[in-house]
C-alpha cells in the first residue's frame, strides 16, 4: 500500500512544554486508523499541525509524498486533507444545504465568482443533496443549522469535510457529545464513509474506536508509545498503565 | 428580510425590490423642491450599501469608512478645481480608481487583523487622511474646503442645473448601478463565501477558502463604491469640505445602516432616508437639541430591534402570518 500522510520527526514545543515529540507517523491509502491518548497527550496538537492551523516547531508532513510543511490550510484542503472538529465549527445561521455547498463551492473553485447567483449553480446543489442523502440528512437540506439536534449538527460536520472529497480525512472525536441515543448513526455513517479515503479519527470512546479502526496509535505526552492492531493494543500492558492511572510511564 | 445568497433559495428580483425606484422616481416628479435633499439621500445611500458589503456581509467592522468617501471626493474636487478635468464621468472615475487604490493597499495590511486591532487601524487610516487634507491647503484648501469646482454637463449635454434636476436623476442613476453590483455579488457564490466567513472563518479556512483574499477584494470593491458616492457629493455640491474625511462622518453613516437595518442591503436605502428626515424635521423643531432625538432613535432601535427598521418590519410581517395560521 501507498503512504498518502507521513510526518518525520515532527515536534511542537509551546516554551518548555513540549506537546509534540518527534512524532514519526503513517498512514497508508484506505486505511482506518484511530489516534488515541489520554488528555493533553497532544491529540489535537498533532491534528492541528498536520492541517495547518499551528506551524510545527520542527520536522516534515508529507502528503501524497510532497512536503506540505511550510502550506498554509487552504493549499492542504486543495491536495485533498479534510477535517472534522471536536466542537462544530459550523454555520450555525445558514440552512445544512449552504453548510455543505460552502464547501463543495471552494472544491469547484466556483466559490469567487461574483456575478452568477449562487442558487443558479445546480451542480453544486445536487451534489449537495446526494451527499445529504447517503448521511440521511435529506429531509433537513432546508432546515437552519441551529434547528438541528446536535447529533445531527455532528453529521453536518462529516457532510462538509466528505464534500471536500479528500484523499486523508481527519476526524476529532466525531461523536464527542453526542447523546448515546443518537450516536448510533453516526457510528453508521462512519462505516459507510468511502473506502478509498484514508481516516485517522481521535477518539476517546472505545467502542467508536475498536469498531472502527484496524489500527491504533497511542500517543502520550507527545510521544507515540506503541502501534498496532486492536488486539495488540488491547493486550499491552504500558497502554493499560497509561489508561488505568497505574502509575505514569517512566 | 435578511438578504444573503444562497445555493438553495433564487436570488430573483422581487416587486418589493422596486419600490425604492419608483417611489425615487415619483419624488422626482411631486416633490421638486426636495431635489437637493434628495440627491444627498442617494449619496449617502450609496455610501451605507458600500458598507453594508463589508459590514453586513463579511463582518469587516470599521470606523473609517469615511476615507475611502473622502478621498472620492477630493479627487473629484481637486480635477475639477486645480487640473481642469470637468467632465463629470472622467472625475467619477479618477475618484474610483484612487479610492479603489486605497482599498487594496489598506486593506491588504490591515485585513490581517481583526475585532479591536482592526477598528483602531480603520479610523488611524482615516484620521491621517484627514491630517494630510488639512494640511496640504494648497491642493485641498485646508479647512475652508475645496471650492470652485467647475463640473461640465455630462455627456457635454445635460448641465447641473440650480433646481438640481440632472444631479438628482444622475446620483439615482450611479446609485441604481451601485445596487445592481451589490445585489449581484452578495447573491454570488463569493458573496455567500463572504457570510460563511462572517459567520465562522475557522471553518472557511478548514474548506480551503481564501478567506483573506476573498476579505481583501470585497473591502477593495467596497472601497471603490465608496469613493464614487464622494465624487457624487462634490459633483452635486460644487465644494467639498474636511468633514467628509472625519471620523464623526464615519459614525453617522455606521448609525445610519445600524437604523435601517445590516447585512439587508435595503437598510442602506430606509437608514439614511429616516436619519435624514428625523433630522430634517428635528432641526426645525428643536434647532439646538436634534441631536438628542437622533440618540434617542438610535437607542430604541438597538435596544428593541437589533435588525434595525426593516428589523422591525420582518417581526410585524411574521406576526401577521402566525396570526393568520
Amino acid at each position: 500500500m501507498s503512504v498518502v500522510l507521513e510526518t518525520r520527526q515532527l515536534c511542537k514545543k509551546f516554551g518548555a512544554l513540549t506537546v509534540a515529540d518527534n512524532i514519526d507517523f503513517r498512514l497508508e491509502a484506505g486505511e482506518r486508523r484511530a489516534l488515541i491518548g489520554p488528555n493533553g497527550a497532544g491529540k489535537t496538537t498533532f491534528i492541528n499541525m498536520l492541517t495547518g492551523r499551528i506551524a510545527p516547531s520542527s520536522g516534515r508532513i508529507l502528503l501524497g509524498g510532497d512536503d506540505i510543511t511550510g502550506l498554509a490550510q487552504a493549499a492542504r484542503v486543495k491536495r485533498g486533507l479534510g477535517r472534522t472538529f471536536q466542537i462544530n465549527t459550523l454555520f450555525r445561521d445558514l440552512t445544512v444545504l449552504d453548510n455543505v455547498a460552502l464547501g463543495i463551492a471552494e472544491r469547484r473553485g466556483i466559490a469567487g465568482r461574483k456575478w452568477r447567483p449562487a442558487s443558479a449553480h445546480d451542480e453544486v446543489r445536487s451534489e449537495v443533496l446526494e451527499l445529504l442523502a447517503e448521511l440521511d440528512l435529506s429531509a433537513e437540506a432546508g432546515r437552519r443549522l441551529l434547528d438541528l439536534p446536535y447529533g445531527k449538527q455532528r453529521l453536518v460536520e462529516i457532510a462538509i469535510a466528505l464534500g471536500l472529497k479528500p484523499r486523508v480525512l481527519l476526524l476529532d472525536e466525531p461523536a464527542a457529545g453526542v447523546p448515546s441515543l443518537e450516536s448510533g448513526r453516526i457510528l453508521q455513517a462512519l462505516d459507510n464513509l468511502p473506502r478509498d479515503i484514508a481516516i485517522l479519527i481521535i477518539e476517546h470512546d472505545m467502542d467508536v474506536v475498536f469498531r472502527f479502526a484496524r489500527r491504533i496509535t497511542v500517543l502520550v505526552q507527545g510521544e507515540v508509545l506503541v502501534e498496532g492492531t486492536p488486539e495488540e493494543i488491547a493486550g499491552d500492558s504500558r497502554v493499560r498503565h497509561v489508561y488505568l492511572g497505574e502509575g505514569r510511564r517512566d | 428580510m435578511i438578504r444573503r445568497g444562497s445555493y438553495g433559495a433564487g436570488a430573483r428580483i422581487g416587486w418589493l425590490e422596486w419600490l425604492p425606484w419608483v417611489a425615487a422616481l415619483a419624488v422626482f416628479i411631486v416633490l421638486p423642491e426636495y431635489l437637493p435633499l434628495g440627491a444627498r439621500v442617494l449619496v449617502y445611500i450609496l455610501f451605507a450599501l458600500s458598507l453594508d458589503l463589508i459590514i453586513g456581509y463579511a463582518g469587516i467592522i470599521t470606523l473609517g469608512h469615511s476615507a475611502f468617501f473622502g478621498l472620492g471626493a477630493y479627487v473629484a474636487g481637486i480635477l475639477g478645481a486645480k487640473l481642469g478635468i470637468t467632465d463629470p464621468l472622467l472625475q467619477m472615475a479618477a475618484a474610483a480608481a484612487a479610492a479603489a487604490l486605497l482599498g487594496v493597499v489598506t486593506g491588504t495590511v490591515i485585513l490581517r487583523t481583526k475585532g479591536l486591532t482592526l477598528l483602531m487601524l480603520t479610523l488611524a487610516i482615516t484620521t491621517i487622511l484627514l491630517e494630510v487634507a488639512n494640511k496640504a491647503t494648497d491642493v485641498t484648501g485646508g479647512a475652508d474646503g475645496l471650492s470652485g469646482i467647475v463640473v461640465a454637463p455630462i455627456f457635454g449635454q445635460f448641465r447641473f442645473d440650480m433646481f438640481g434636476k440632472t444631479a438628482y436623476l444622475y446620483c439615482l442613476l450611479v446609485l441604481f448601478a451601485g445596487w445592481w453590483i451589490t445585489r449581484r455579488i452578495v447573491y454570488s457564490p463569493f458573496g455567500t463565501s463572504l457570510v460563511g466567513i462572517r459567520e465562522n472563518a475557522v471553518r472557511m479556512h478548514a474548506v480551503g477558502a481564501p478567506v483573506y483574499f476573498r476579505l481583501v477584494a470585497i473591502y477593495t470593491i467596497s472601497a471603490t463604491m465608496a469613493g464614487c458616492a464622494g465624487a457624487l457629493l462634490t459633483q452635486t455640491n460644487q465644494f467639498v469640505g474636511l468633514n467628509v474625511l472625519s471620523f464623526e462622518f464615519a459614525g453617522e453613516l455606521l448609525v445610519m445602516l445600524v437604523l435601517g437595518g445590516v447585512g439587508r442591503i435595503y437598510g442602506a436605502f430606509v437608514g439614511p432616508l429616516a436619519y435624514m428626515i428625523a433630522q430634517d424635521q428635528l432641526a426645525k423643531q428643536f434647532p439646538e437639541y436634534w441631536y438628542f432625538g437622533i440618540g434617542l432613535l438610535l437607542v430604541a432601535v438597538v435596544l428593541f430591534a437589533r435588525g434595525g427598521l426593516l428589523g422591525i418590519l420582518d417581526l410585524a410581517v411574521e406576526k401577521v402570518r402566525g396570526a393568520r395560521r
